[in-house]
């Protein structure tokens, strides 16, 4: 039974590192735009962008 | 044109960095999204731009030496996308900080929640097995001390709101809230102390979690509302022109106009300051305002209300307010007394709050009573009485009206309707008489031309000219309609007859039927539209002749049928001539209609109809509805409406089409239908795990089920409405 000792405080560590992890997102304004996320993870940032690029391609 | 001037938008950072928002309009996709943001940082004044797709706002940041804000907006404009600067409220930060509480507080009690679950359910499944005492002990005082802690800083909106109820004498759904959560965290420490086999920090800290993830989704929507009315007020873009005290002109956004400063108002612009003319006579159009059609003369000295257009003269106006508008004093005592009318309603919410905790409350203290009477010791009583606090507690109930809400008022913003109360949903859901204001309601705010099919298409650009070339208000209006450009040309204006420009068999006149010799035209157009102005035009042989009137708001016929079926009685309540009213009553077919009222007449209406029992949805826009809109059951108001219209409606549409006032009618009604479903399932619950509790059969296990299904079940029905709904769009 032991082990309980060891494996309650990583499960514990675990979580915390999870909530700092909201935390950090939270203050980095990651939920100010959830909209707009989603979307940007498809553009092509190495790409060079030509403005009005995405209109054609939104159909 | 005088210069543009945006500083009053830009904050400064150090380092010469330079920041701006906007609200930008047609931002509707990640192409969007990539057009502005490449765009802009192809500039190398621009340090960075970031679009915020949720909001339709772009804030840029830029190096203050290299570039002016108007130039932003230049930039914004040549890549496609009209923007308009704000200035984000201060107000707004105080809820902000509110909300990024809640959501730490709610990541708090997520976390907690589950791992507190975890060592749970080890106890739970060795309760039933052979579980080694020491280890249960062990397992109980890590979860006190995760528990403990997360209670006192996840627990805090809701002490905090149940200390404030109290101090106020009053009982809200927090104080049974508190109580339950306080002494179930003391029974089961005491309990753990005891090596008992039972303790509840799981089902404390779950309940925190759900009740949080309620009240978050409440301030989220509050915040959204705010967040569309800032952006609403911004893309109206209003803006005046400041006279300088060396007599130059500067256009600035209204926000930048303060009290004392001299304001140029040109002929055919809209006045969106209060004050004091200083010089100039004009004519008026005060329909906004006071719902008479009829133009106004004004002079020297006399006062002009925000919301007014200009149509003959210009005037320059010394500022008494800007941007939030004095009042007439008789509108403002109506304001405070139409307020205090609205006061009356109560939440479903707290409808079902103040049901709730006398029941909760005696049902604990009489099954504790109950159980020392058979003759348990009271540490045992006292814990079965715990547990009928923490089963009652209202994970479902504060879940079932603010997700609702959230999900009807998305679905309403998806139809250009904006909800400024939460608890509007539930009170227009009861409207049972919808009343109207007339004129810039009913009608569109604009006179327009009503017989178009007279108006040949290659002839709107040299009608829409000369009309242009003209000072006066039908001629002007004219123009706004056709969207023309002043001529250059040699025009000739007779005084009270009207326009001719050209000799001879090319000259072309614009003005009264009789300059123009088009009786027989006019006779017929006059028997289509009674009560409409006419203007007639005639180049050589071409006769026509235009009717110019209020034109009724796209879809208005079908609004008025469609709250018909929806069971609702229609009324107009009109501040304009019986005349002018009674043809808009008769083509719309509504026969109740009261014209000529002061702002005062319409309270006075509208308090009788409630005092009949009746539940009164208002839709107004002018100055003069204001108190009424404050006064009504619900109200609604378009977005062209004047300021003070739109503060004291509670809900806001846009475009120019009335549908959207049926639209919210039908989501309200189903909103309000799912929000009786959900206390009605909140209530079933009780009605079964309650005599559980009071049995002394709940273990925390029962506990935790019945909290996260009854939850579940609450939010999954909230959400069902939003699938139905997009179905039949």
């Amino acid at each position: 039974m032991n082990i309980i000792v060891i494996l309650f405080p990583l499960a514990l560590g675990l979580g915390l590192l999870g909530l700092g992890a909201f935390f950090w997102c939270m203050r980095s304004g990651q939920y100010a735009d959830l909209d707009g996320a989603a979307w940007r993870v498809l553009q092509d940032d190495d790409a060079p962008v030509r403005p009005r690029s995405g209109e054609g391609e939104r159909a | 044109m005088a210069a543009q001037d945006l500083s009053v938008f830009v904050r400064h950072r150090d380092g010469g960095v330079a920041s701006m928002e906007l609200a930008v309009d047609g931002i509707r996709c990640a192409g969007c999204m990539q057009a502005i943001e490449g765009g802009l940082a192809r500039e190398p004044a621009i340090l960075g731009a970031r679009v915020n797709l949720a909001l339709k706002r772009v804030s840029v940041e830029w190096r203050e030496a290299l570039l002016r804000p108007e130039a932003v907006v230049e930039k914004l404009a040549a890549l496609g996308f009209k923007a308009y600067p704000f200035a984000p409220e201060r107000q707004e930060d105080g809820a902000a900080a509110e909300e990024r509480h809640l959501l730490r507080a709610l990541g708090v009690a997520g976390f907690a929640s589950m791992n507190i679950m975890l060592l749970s359910v080890a106890v739970w499944s060795g309760n039933s097995g052979d579980i080694d005492p020491t280890t249960r002990d062990f397992f109980h005082w890590l979860s006190a001390l995760i528990a403990l802690p997360t209670a006192a800083y996840a627990g805090r909106p809701f002490f905090e709101s149940a200390l404030r109820a109290l101090k106020a004498g009053a009982v809200n759904m927090d104080v049974p809230i508190t109580i339950g959560v306080v002494l179930a965290l003391m029974m089961s420490v005491a309990e753990t102390w005891n090596h008992g086999r039972h303790a509840y920090f799981d089902g404390v800290v779950m309940l925190l979690f759900f009740l949080l993830i309620g009240r978050y989704l409440d301030q989220l929507m509050r915040r959204r509302t705010r967040d569309l009315a800032g952006n609403l007020a911004a893309l109206k873009a209003e803006t005046a022109t400041r006279l300088a005290a060396d007599g130059s002109a500067t256009v600035m956004p209204i926000a930048a106009i303060a009290p004392g400063d001299l304001v140029l108002v040109r002929p055919g612009e809209r006045i969106c300051v209060d004050g004091i003319v200083e010089t100039g006579r004009s004519e008026l159009d005060q329909s906004l305002v006071t719902g008479e059609t009829a133009p106004v003369v004004i002079g020297q000295g006399e006062r002009v209300h925000a919301g007014t257009l200009n149509l003959t003269g210009a005037l320059t106006v010394r500022v008494e307010a800007a941007g939030q508008g004095t009042l007439l004093d008789e509108i403002d005592r109506l304001m405070d007394q139409a307020v205090g009318n609205r006061s009356r309603y109560v939440r479903l919410s707290d409808r079902a709050a103040r049901l709730y905790a006398p029941v909760v409350h005696t049902l604990a203290a009489s099954t504790f009573l109950g159980w020392l009477a058979w003759g348990l010791p009271w540490p045992e009583a006292l814990m079965i009485a715990v547990t009928v606090l923490i089963i009652t507690c209202p994970c479902a109930l504060g879940l079932a009206i603010p997700a609702v809400q959230v999900v009807a008022a998305s679905s309403l913003f998806k139809r250009k309707t904006m909800l400024k109360e939460g608890d509007a949903l539930e009170r227009l859901a009861e409207a049972d008489i919808a009343v109207f204001d007339k004129t810039g309601t009913l009608t569109l705010p604009e006179p327009d031309i009503l017989n178009p099919e007279a108006l040949p298409a290659e002839r709107r650009a040299e009608i829409g000219a000369l009309a242009a070339a003209s000072g006066h208000p039908l001629a002007q209006a004219l123009a706004r309609a056709l969207g023309a450009p002043p001529s250059a040309g040699n025009v000739h204006e007779e005084r009270g007859q009207g326009l001719s420009v050209g000799e001879g068999d090319d000259e072309r006149r614009l003005g009264s039927v009789a300059f123009c010799g088009a009786q027989a035209e006019a006779a017929m157009v006059a028997a289509l539209h009674p009560g409409a102005s006419l203007i007639a035009y005639r180049h050589g042989s071409f006769r026509t002749v235009l009717a110019l009137g209020q034109a009724l708001r796209p879809q208005a016929r079908e609004t008025i049928a469609a709250l018909r079926r929806a069971g609702l009685q229609v009324a107009i309540l009109s501040g304009d001539r019986f005349e002018a009213v009674a043809p808009i009553a008769a083509e719309l077919g509504v026969t109740e209609l009261h014209a000529g009222l002061m702002p005062g007449g319409k309270l006075a209406l509208l308090d009788q109809m409630a005092a009949d029992g009746h539940k009164v949805l208002m839709v107004g826009d002018g100055l003069n509805d204001a108190p009424a809109l404050a006064g009504a059951h619900v109200s609604l108001s378009p977005v062209s409406a004047t300021h003070l219209a739109q503060a004291a409606a509670d809900i806001v549409f846009l475009g120019e089409s009335l549908a959207p006032v049926a639209d919210a009618l039908t989501i309200a009604r189903k909103a309000r239908r799912l929000m009786l479903q959900n206390l009605a399932f909140a209530v079933l619950y009780n009605a079964v795990a309650v005599p559980i509790a009071i049995a002394g059969l709940a273990t925390p296990l029962v506990a935790a089920v019945a909290m996260s299904g009854s939850s579940l079940v609450v939010t999954l029905n909230a959400l069902r409405a939003r699938a139905a709904r997009e179905v039949r769009t």
